[in-house]
């Protein structure tokens, strides 16, 4: 505020006076820091920096002034006027920064309101579990084979080295398909376990042979806590040169840990299967079971019975092989602390839910 | 089979202080299952003593007698004063000896003995019989102990009457029939536990005689290449069995009948020899073993009267005529190797007793108990194989118990009538069980472990013989062979792998190392596989449950369901043994059983039920038979199995979905949506979606089909081809199957849907698009699709996209007349369209509506 010393001033305007300009931009500053919101505030520019303010009729009043004041009026204007809109600025900044705060309080809503609008379905823990297994094994380069439920009697017994008269096929307990008219026999059966689509794997594909097997089972069992007369098994078969138990036991070592963690291993016990030979059933130690750390009866395998390679055209003085297979209904049950076998088959949305897609 | 330990001790030498646990891993590691181990001497609890009866008091009164007895338990009692009991049994006096439980003990079952007032009396314990303490079902009375069992009065009881005993159940997998024995069993401990064995089916016997025991002729020897027979004469009829005998016999699940009987199954479980024991008086003539004649009849012991087939070995007394098999042919009296019969069976005044054992071929006896659903204790043996060598030695131990316990006089004749073939020797490369293991075993040790189990191991004769002077040359094959005859007692040994698993099984399962084979790289999922995963998830993440449904149907569902008399899907799979008679058949539709849990579901409470399920449905093949017989000494020609394979059934699999209730539910943000018939196709195009079958291949059109509503249901087309159908259910199947009008369905046939193809990427435009909205009047029944693709082949390429947004019916538009309105899409590649040619080409696509079903613009 130099303008104060400036030794000339020939001519007197009022509303070109210093005091008075600086009135100006104090009334300013008063009313705008008074405004509480950007309405109000914008309400009060024409009285500040309208046509009617006070800065602009003393800009008109300019043009009467000598030429040697118009500079320095000229000057002392526009710097009121600069400090007016400087303010309004200033002050413009704030209410709209509060009023944007003020805007999302009052917006708040109840973020716990339930909007299940779309309900999500679920998948069946049995399929999502024979597909984890699968996919395990098709990690490893295998292939996911398939069979169908109806089968030969040919595929699901004899190729496997379970003659007609074997006691073995009398403990499967055998849904048998009725015969055509004037047959005494269909040769078909409800497949007792998917073992039958390792015969027909071997009749169509030459080894080396890698494959996985998850399908739908049937037995002649009343369904009740335990038992179901339709389940579900997982098998492997493989077929190649120089093939060991020690195969199959890094098979499903490494089954074992990738199913239920690096603590879990497996042991075999001496067992029959007709269709391998040597065989064994095989447990898991199962570190998460509700009730307690245990071992579990997991599944049955061995090596692929020469008589079987035989049957289904593979030489066995050339081939070896193994193959095992276990329960997935007992595997949900006991990963999952599933009491009652009822539960996966009667298909209580509650129960199905719980598993998620 | 449940076995007493003591018993196993007498050809075993385990060690005493055998823990249960020890015993059990031993089978379990020789693959044997142990179903139980049962310390009997843990079954009972407290002091459980000898007493001695001092006086009876009969009381009198009561509805039955009962007896207040004074017994001697000497010091057990603590006082030395003879203990009161009363007691309801009848079979004891004054003198006898028997077994006393104290108050403070418990019996099996948690039966809790004290002191109490009973029949006005104080009785302090009880007198036990054998039920009580577990030792079987004789509740007759309670256990006299014999005159010469030593034991005083106050003794401990247990070892007295058997409860020192532990009893073991073992689950013998059906290759092992030689385990289904003590002697067996015994044999595998002796493996395990490295402990000597006492062959009891090696004990000496005198060999057959020239005369034989009694006239027997065999006249089929495939059916039974074995008999052997030997008289005892003037046994005491009324000689009891033993009780340690009873006691064994017992715990094995076998009843006592008499002590000849009695004696046959003892030795039957102690060798595994199945025997039979007849009334040589009740024979009239010469025993003839033979194939029956059809139509036969034989009453066995069960008191069952039987029809025999042509199969079934039977021994016949040709001192009874028989019009039907001719005179010399005799009558049957025993079913071979499954049960005798009753004319000739031991009653209470036998004293001529005809013992018989004989080996029969296993796939006969199996054939029969099946044939007439006999599976006795011997059938079972005789399937799982028995040991031929057994027959002479049976006979020796069974004439030897029947006397010592009964007296009388064995004949000096003994009938021997062998046809046994010799064991074919197995040839067995040494190095086969390495090879085949992964464990480097010496042929020392492949030797040894053969030795073990009983075969007769010859190393590579022939070959070291002649080929001495260029050992260091492998022979073929690389390694030495050995010839290996199997114990007689292992019919399953016939197979060099069968002889891997005994040399693996011995030598240690665990001893397995773990080696990851490498597989060469697959190929991944199929498409197929992929396709359904897709399609199960799509539908789950659209609100389905995924259910697994049993495939048994009835057969009244094809009229539940309304479907036509030629409909394909009433010709189902029929199972010959259903589990329920009421739901014989396979479902050739997957809504019967999915319906069935949208039941359950509804009636365990649910409302909003949303369900799907993929799996197989069953088509017979019409027309065809049986499948072509096929070996298995070779793989079957491509046109063998071709035959075979045509008569299974056609199984495609199939995805469906139910749905009832509320499809949006209704909540804080306003009503529900119910769930309907276009729930219903929109899962139908969802699963295609999910195919990656592109739209504009696929075509829902109206259809009239069983099970649905015939006004609201679409058939599903890829490509023309019909894949499925959609929509509402028909009213009258959901009233037969109770359940909520409007529920809707989708099933579709996965395996019917092309490949997917490889999609072509769009041209993405970056010109601004022209959005014209279009309302069409057409008659009510010109189908949308039908309006739609109208104005798709009207509007030409510019059309980018088209949407109906709004369907209404209107006073103003007169009746039978509908609006839809649709807002369409222009854009071209290259520029950005003006008015004019948005607007042309809207009237072109107008016109072509126009010109197809009719259309009329609104307001125009």
């Amino acid at each position: 505020m130099t303008y104060r010393n400036d030794p000339y001033d020939p001519k007197q305007v009022a509303l070109l006076d210093p005091e008075a300009l600086a009135g100006a931009v104090a009334d300013a500053e008063r009313a705008f820091a008074a405004a509480a919101d950007p309405d109000a505030l914008a309400a009060l520019r024409p009285a500040h920096l309208g046509d009617r303010s006070p800065v602009s009729l003393a800009r008109r009043e300019i043009g009467a002034l000598p030429p040697a004041a118009k500079a320095d009026a000229g000057k002392r204007v526009n710097e009121s006027r600069r400090a007016i809109e400087a303010a309004y600025a200033a002050r413009a900044e704030v209410v709209e920064r509060e009023q944007a705060e003020r805007v999302l309080v009052e917006e708040r809503v109840d973020v716990t309101l339930p909007y299940d609008r779309r309900p999500r379905g679920a998948r069946h823990p049995l399929s999502t579990l024979m597909e984890q297994i699968s996919d395990l094994f098709v990690g490893m380069g295998y292939e996911v084979a398939e069979g169908p439920e109806v089968e030969l009697e040919w595929t699901n017994f004899d190729a496997l080295n379970i003659p007609a008269d074997h006691p073995a096929r009398g403990l499967m307990d055998t849904f048998h398909i009725a015969p055509p008219p004037g047959a005494d026999s269909s040769g078909l059966v409800l497949r007792t376990h998917t073992s039958p689509v390792q015969a027909r794997t071997m009749l169509t594909r030459r080894p080396p042979i890698y494959v996985v097997v998850p399908g739908r089972v049937y037995r002649t069992d009343e369904l009740d806590a335990t038992h179901a007369p339709v389940f579900h098994q997982v098998e492997g078969l493989v077929v190649d040169k120089g093939i060991t138990m020690a195969h199959l036991r890094g098979t499903l070592d490494h089954f074992a840990r990738a199913m239920f963690g690096e603590g879990a291993k497996t042991r075999w016990r001496p067992h029959y299967f007709p269709f391998t030979e040597p065989s064994a059933e095989f447990d898991v130690w199962f570190p998460e079971h509700r009730d307690g750390p245990r071992w579990v009866e997991w599944g049955g395998c061995g090596m692929v019975n020469p008589r079987v390679l035989r049957a289904c055209g593979i030489d066995p003085e050339v081939y070896s092989g193994f193959a095992f297979g276990m329960g997935i209904d007992r595997t949900v049950m006991f990963r999952h602390g599933v009491s009652d076998m009822r539960d996966m088959a009667e298909g209580d949305v509650r129960f199905t839910r719980a598993f998620g897609v | 089979m449940r076995v007493s330990v003591s018993w196993l001790r007498e050809y075993v030498d385990l060690p005493v202080d055998l823990p249960a646990d020890d015993l059990e891993q031993a089978l379990v590691d020789l693959g044997i299952e142990v179903e139980s181990v049962a310390d009997l001497r843990a079954s009972v609890t407290g002091a459980l003593v000898v007493g001695e009866v001092l006086e009876i008091e009969e009381l009198t009164g009561f509805k039955k007698p009962i007896r207040f007895c004074r017994v001697d338990v000497g010091a057990a009692n603590g006082t030395g004063e003879p203990q009161e009991i009363v007691c309801g049994a009848r079979n004891f006096a004054p003198g006898d000896r028997v077994v006393v439980i104290l108050p403070g003990g418990v019996l099996p079952g948690g039966f809790a003995i004290g002191a109490r007032k009973t029949y006005g009396r104080n009785s302090a314990g009880m007198i036990c019989s054998a039920k009580e303490l577990g030792l079987g079902d004789d509740h007759s009375g309670i256990i006299v102990l014999p005159e010469d069992a030593k034991a005083a009065p106050g003794d401990d009881a247990r070892g007295v009457v058997g409860l020192d005993d532990v009893v073991v159940e073992l689950e013998i997998t059906p290759d092992r029939g030689y385990a289904l024995s003590v002697r067996g069993i015994a044999r595998e401990l002796a493996h395990a536990l490295g402990v000597p064995f006492r062959d009891p089916g090696l004990t000496p016997a005198p060999g057959g005689t020239a005369e034989p025991a009694y006239p027997v002729e065999v006249r089929d020897t495939v059916g039974c290449d074995r008999f052997a027979a030997r008289m005892v004469r003037g046994i005491d009829p009324t000689a009891p069995t033993p009780g340690w005998m009873q006691r064994r016999l017992t715990v094995a699940g076998v009843r006592s009948i008499s002590l000849a009987v009695d004696v046959t199954n003892y030795v039957m479980l102690e060798l595994g020899q199945p025997m039979h024991a007849f009334d040589a008086d009740r024979l009239s003539g010469p025993l003839v073993v033979r194939r029956a004649e059809a139509g036969e009849k034989l009453t066995t012991l069960d008191g069952v009267t039987r029809t025999l087939a042509v199969e079934d070995m039977v021994i016949a007394d040709a001192g009874l005529p028989n019009a039907l098999a001719g005179d010399d042919a005799g009558v049957p009296i025993s079913l071979a190797a499954v049960m005798g019969g009753e004319t000739s069976e031991v009653v209470a005044s036998t004293t001529n007793v005809l013992f018989e054992a004989a080996h029969w071929d296993p796939v006969m006896v199996g054939r029969t108990a099946r044939r007439h659903k006999l599976f006795s204790e011997a059938a079972k043996r005789w399937e799982r194989g028995v040991d031929p060598a057994l027959p002479l030695v049976a006979i020796e131990r069974a004439v030897r118990l029947l006397t010592e316990h009964a007296g009388g006089t064995p004949g000096a004749e003994i009938l021997d009538l062998d046809h046994v073939a010799p064991r074919t020797p197995v040839t067995l490369p040494a190095d086969l069980p390495s090879r085949r293991v992964g464990v480097a075993y010496s042929p020392e040790r492949v030797v040894s472990l053969l030795e073990q189990v009983g075969c007769h191991v010859t190393r590579g004769v022939d070959r070291l013989g002649e080929d001495a002077g260029s050992a260091a040359v492998p022979a073929a094959g690389g390694a030495d062979a050995l010839t290996v005859v199997p114990p007689s007692w292992r019919p399953d040994l016939t197979d060099p792998a069968d002889l891997v698993e005994e040399v693996v099984r011995l030598d240690g399962y665990d001893r397995v190392p773990s080696v990851l084979p490498t597989a060469p790289p697959g190929r991944g999922l199929t498409w197929q596989q992929r396709r359904r995963r897709a399609v199960a998830r799509s539908l789950a993440e659209r609100g389905y449950v995924e259910v697994l449904a049993h495939p048994f149907v009835a057969g009244e569902l094809a009229d539940q369901l309304g479907l036509p008399a030629d409909d394909p899907r009433r010709a189902a799979v029929r199972v010959a043994n259903p589990l329920s008679e009421e739901e014989p058949l396979l479902r050739t539709t997957l809504l019967g059983p999915l319906l069935g849990i949208l039941r359950r579901n509804l009636g365990r409470g649910h409302r909003d039920v949303a369900l799907y399920e993929i799996g197989t449905v069953f088509h017979p093949r019409p027309g065809v038979g049986a499948p072509p017989a096929m070996g298995v000494d070779r793989r079957p020609t491509d046109a063998e199995f071709a035959a075979a394979d045509a008569v299974v059934p056609d199984q495609p699999r199939h995805v469906a979905v139910v749905l009832t209730g509320d499809a949006d539910p209704a909540g804080w943000w306003g009503a529900g949506r119910p769930a309907g018939w276009a729930d219903a196709i929109e899962a139908g195009r969802a699963v295609l979606a999910a195919a990656d079958i592109p739209a504009g291949r696929v075509e829902v059109r109206a259809a009239e089909h069983a099970p649905w509503h015939p006004g609201r249901c679409a058939e599903l087309l890829v490509d023309g081809a019909v894949v499925g159908h959609a929509g509402e259910l028909h009213p009258a199947v959901l009233a037969a199957l109770e359940l909520p009008r409007r529920t809707s369905a989708m099933e579709l046939d996965l395996d019917a849907l092309p490949p997917a193809p490889v999609a072509p990427a769009p041209t993405i435009s970056g010109f601004p698009p022209a959005l014209i909205d279009v309302a069409l009047v057409v008659d009510e029944r010109v189908p949308a699709a039908e309006v739609q693709r109208a104005l798709v082949e009207g509007a030409g390429e510019l059309l980018e996209a088209v949407r109906l947004f709004d369907v209404y019916a209107s006073e103003q538009l007169g009746a039978g007349r509908k609006s839809l309105a649709y807002k369409l899409t222009f854009r071209a590649p290259d520029r950005t369209l003006t008015v004019e040619e948005a607007v042309a080409a809207r009237d072109a696509a107008v016109a072509r509506a126009a010109d197809r079903v009719n259309a009329t613009l609104r307001g125009a």
